[in-house]
């Protein structure tokens, strides 16, 4: 099994320039601020004295290639710098948002799998037919909404309407969370499924045109035990990588949709330091933001192998 | 087996003409090309009418209307500042689908040009590039769009710039893909054994058969500029109030929606029909551009 991971090291290095590239978007993103920077983060009636303090936290009073040094050596130590609104380390408030983003992510990416499977299983096995056509329908209507709207027709339909979840907010225990998480995670899940049932729906079909479905059909198997054991094992390969490539997708959508649900997550904390003109956080979750999903993408493959034997990222030549 | 000239050209004209009548047939038979080109081009038709369509000046205030619920005078009602819902449905078309429509064009010809250029030099050249490419990647779009447009300032430029700076790598990523096939075929090599230079067999030759992938994508991508731009609208970092715009009205509404639903629901649907116009549209040029690869 380990052996199929022996493309993990290179693939490592090479993601290194990637990381690099990254941190120097981010760094000249506060360049591109118009004027003085510090002035165009704190706003025009800042004080002399407030600016030239930020001038000297974001090193401004340097050589460019000297201050991305600077910014490279904080952030080796795990320093993204001050939060101008809360005053606290912005790596403390990535933290604390996290989990709260990350069990979003989870829980809408477990429902769109609980979504798309069976719609994509539906319209798989009569390609063409009526069924095929009211899926396909699905998606592009699914793929049509604005993510922020669907939010707030289902607060409409299932908050205030039928009062079976909250309107909003996070919950105070970790009971709660699962319920005040649900919404949110299901506007999430239902713009995801249109790229995940597209990407199944072909893959069972070419699954179902194989010799070995042939075979395990003429050895008895059938039904749901046929579908389980064969059809969606080999099907699933594909969509993880639909899957690994689209996260970045859902990351950004959920910056949005917290915004929407009071959620107080990594996109809350975003949205609301860009009102806040709050420099130094939206840097720091930017930056963050982008890491992970240079992460995802690795673990990506590595599922992939892991996988499918018949994948072998470690052989030569796949540009 | 030997075939007379003449034989030959019959052939050769028959097969044209099954060609052409295949085509024919094909924009009639295309469905979802003609669903999408009605839906796009009432949306469009709206939209340059807005000033003869629209009922009520979209920004005027009246403050002694506010939140009038749906009527004769106003069918769609008003909202918080007594302006017209309709009227501004109307103008928000031109906003939003200009916007969505020019959005693309950036991107499309920066990043079809530099991923042409990779695929076909190819060598050190393309590994920069695609690093450039993967960097960019790693930013989700919101995030990169969200700050960019926060770091330029609200307004239509950034937005553009924005999406610019985000969407060209797809382009890039796709073209070069499709420059990496095509380099090989024999009328390439033909063209540089004749002589042409890179540039010419570039433009003439590669171009022309590369860039259909590259529309059709183009066509999924204003799909999500317009998301893109109505959801800058709705945060309130898109266009500048008191511009009509669809994601600005959807927010205003979400205020009211328990006493006035349709004020933050239309919008929205709106923003529906349009992306499945667009969305048939560009099913049906994949089909017409690239019949091979039909599913």
């Amino acid at each position: 099994m380990l052996h199929r991971l022996r493309f993990l090291p290179g693939r490592l290095i090479q993601s290194i320039p990637v990381v690099f590239g990254v941190t120097l978007i981010v760094f000249f993103m506060a360049r591109l601020l118009p004027g003085n920077p510090a002035l165009a983060i704190l706003g025009q009636r800042a004080t002399a004295a407030a600016v030239a303090a930020l001038d000297k936290q974001l090193g401004l009073d340097t050589p460019i290639w000297e201050q991305y040094f600077l910014f490279m050596g904080r952030l080796f130590q795990g320093n993204l710098g001050t939060s101008l609104t809360y005053q606290l380390p912005v790596t403390q408030l990535v933290a604390q948002a996290i989990p709260v983003s990350l069990s979003l992510l989870g829980m809408a990416l477990l429902l769109s799998l609980v979504i798309s499977i069976p719609f994509a299983a539906l319209a798989a096995f009569k390609p063409g037919s009526g069924r095929d056509l009211a899926v396909r329908g699905f998606t592009l209507l699914g793929q049509g909404m604005p993510q922020f709207w669907l939010a707030i027709m289902l607060i409409l339909l299932l908050a205030v309407g039928a009062h079976a979840f909250p309107v909003g907010g996070y919950g105070t225990s970790a009971l709660d969370h699962p319920y005040y998480l649900f919404l949110p995670a299901l506007t999430l899940a239902i713009t995801m499924c249109p790229t995940v049932i597209r990407s199944l729906r072909s893959s069972i079909i070419g699954v179902l045109g194989s010799e070995y479905i042939g075979t395990a059909k003429s050895k008895g198997s059938y039904g749901a035990a046929l579908f389980r054991g064969h059809v969606l094992r080999n099907a699933a390969i594909p969509t993880v990588s639909i899957i690994g490539v689209n996260l970045g997708f859902l990351v950004g959508g959920s910056l949005v949709i917290e915004k929407v649900f009071a959620l107080p997550g990594l996109g809350s904390l975003m949205i609301n330091a860009i009102f806040a003109r709050d420099f130094p956080t939206i840097q720091g979750v930017t930056l963050f933001v982008a890491l992970f999903v240079v992460a995802v993408g690795i673990l990506t493959d590595v599922v992939y192998t892991m996988l499918d034997p018949r994948v072998n990222l470690g052989a030569k030549d796949q540009s | 087996m030997m075939t007379t000239p003449t034989a030959a050209l019959a052939g050769f004209q028959a097969r044209r003409r099954a060609v052409r009548s295949r085509s024919i047939k094909a924009w009639y038979r295309n469905g979802s090309l003609m669903a999408g080109i009605v839906v796009v081009g009432l949306l469009v038709l709206v939209a340059v009418l807005a000033p003869v369509l629209a009922p009520y000046d979209p920004i005027a205030q009246h403050l002694t209307d506010v939140l009038q619920p749906p009527s004769a005078a106003h069918w769609l009602g008003t909202d918080k500042f007594g302006r017209d819902v309709l009227s501004r449905l109307i103008w928000g078309a031109q906003v939003d689908l200009r916007v969505g429509f020019l959005a693309v064009l950036i991107p499309f010809v920066v990043g079809s040009v530099l991923g042409a250029i990779a695929g076909y030099f190819g060598g050190w050249l393309d590994t920069v590039l695609m690093r450039i490419v993967d960097i960019f990647f790693a930013f989700p779009f919101y995030v990169m769009v969200i700050a960019l447009v926060f770091v330029l300032g609200a307004g239509e430029a950034s937005i553009y710039i924005a999406i610019a700076a985000v969407s060209w790598v797809s382009y890039a990523r796709i073209v070069r893909g499709e420059v990496l096939i095509a380099k090989k075929q024999d009328y390439v090599v033909a063209a540089r054994l004749g002589g042409m230079s890179h540039a010419r067999i570039l433009t003439r030759h590669i171009g022309p058969n590369v860039l259909s992938q590259a529309i059709i994508y183009g066509m999924s991508d204003i799909v999500m500029d317009i998301m893109a731009i109505v959801t800058l609208g709705y945060l309130g970092l898109g266009i500048n109030p008191p511009t009509a715009e669809w994601g600005s009205m959807i927010n205003d509404g979400q205020e009211f929606i328990t006493t006035q639903w349709q004020q933050a629901t239309i919008p929205g649907l709106v923003v529906v029909v349009t992306s499945l116009g667009l969305s048939w549209l560009g099913d049906g040029l994949s089909d017409l551009l690239s019949p091979e690869r039909r599913k």
